[in-house]
């Protein structure tokens, strides 16, 4: 019984999961540019390996593996945001401006707005 | 020294579980190189507070718990933009002012910015980030006031 609803807990995270990365993968594709494609990005390396992490820890139960899996997470959870930091900073570096930007309380990123 | 030993013990720690395989050979070639990695440390003057951050409480177990439903909200708010026929996109660049007095804790703010799909941390300056945010929903000044509340209280207390 209890085995049951451990698979039952664990397919529906990994469910969870792969829908939250097809969206991702579908908002790189259809947001219009860098800025906003970065935030589908996030949803991908967040929630998406989040939950398909937790499902596979259902699946190994209390061993070794799930421990390795919950470094895994802690790895990816660490380094992600600090590459996608990088990426962004770097883009703003590199003057790319937002598409569609509806509001700046810098300043400077309005200079490119119309060239996006 | 005693953070030496500290991130000696982690490493081993950390090799232990990677390992798998308990036999006495195996388990003194983990020794050795967690030995010649701190040795490499050592010379590179590299053993920082930041390297062992032992000083973080407890609480951030419960931040992170926290920081996890925040994860899950925004990620369904941007999903959502995502699958609307026409993706309602109107980005904002905004300030959020910092409390944080150490590194650690301007890190796990930026990164937790970052880590909640909908705003991004663009640039860190004195005091405050610039961050880029996908909507006026997700540019919500009020909640990252908020996380900026709990991040401090996780790195303050030592």
């Amino acid at each position: 019984m209890i085995g049951i609803l451990v698979q039952g807990a664990s397919w529906l995270s990994l469910g969870i999961g792969a829908a939250f990365i097809l969206i991702g993968a579908l908002g790189i594709i259809r947001l219009p540019d860098f800025w906003s494609r970065i935030h589908a990005a996030g949803i991908i390396d967040t929630a998406g390996v989040g939950f398909i992490t937790l499902g596979l820890m259902l699946q190994a139960g209390f061993t070794l593996i799930t421990l390795k899996l919950l470094l895994i997470a802690v790895f990816i959870f660490i380094t992600g945001p600090t590459a996608t930091h990088a990426i962004a900073n770097a883009a703003f570096a590199a003057r790319l401006r937002p598409f569609a930007l509806a509001g700046d309380e810098s300043g400077t990123f309005d200079s490119g707005k119309k060239k996006s | 020294m005693h953070k030496a030993i500290a991130l000696g013990a982690a490493l081993f720690a950390f090799w232990l579980v990677l390992s798998g395989h308990y036999t006495p050979f195996l388990l003194a070639m983990g020794m050795f190189s967690v030995l010649l990695t701190l040795l490499i440390v050592q010379r590179m003057d590299a053993i920082a507070p930041e390297v062992t951050p032992s000083h973080l409480r407890p609480g951030l177990i419960t931040y992170w718990c926290w920081l996890a439903v925040e994860i899950i909200k925004s990620s369904a708010a941007v999903a959502r933009v995502i699958l609307s026929p026409r993706p309602a996109i109107a980005q904002k660049i905004i300030f959020v002012p910092t409390s944080q007095t150490s590194d650690m804790g301007r890190v796990i703010f930026a990164n937790s910015i970052t880590l909640t799909p909908g705003t991004v941390t663009v640039e860190t300056q004195d005091g405050y980030f610039t961050v880029h945010a996908l909507n006026e929903a997700a540019a919500d000044l009020a909640a990252l006031a908020a996380m900026d509340k709990r991040v401090s209280a996780v790195e303050a207390r030592r």
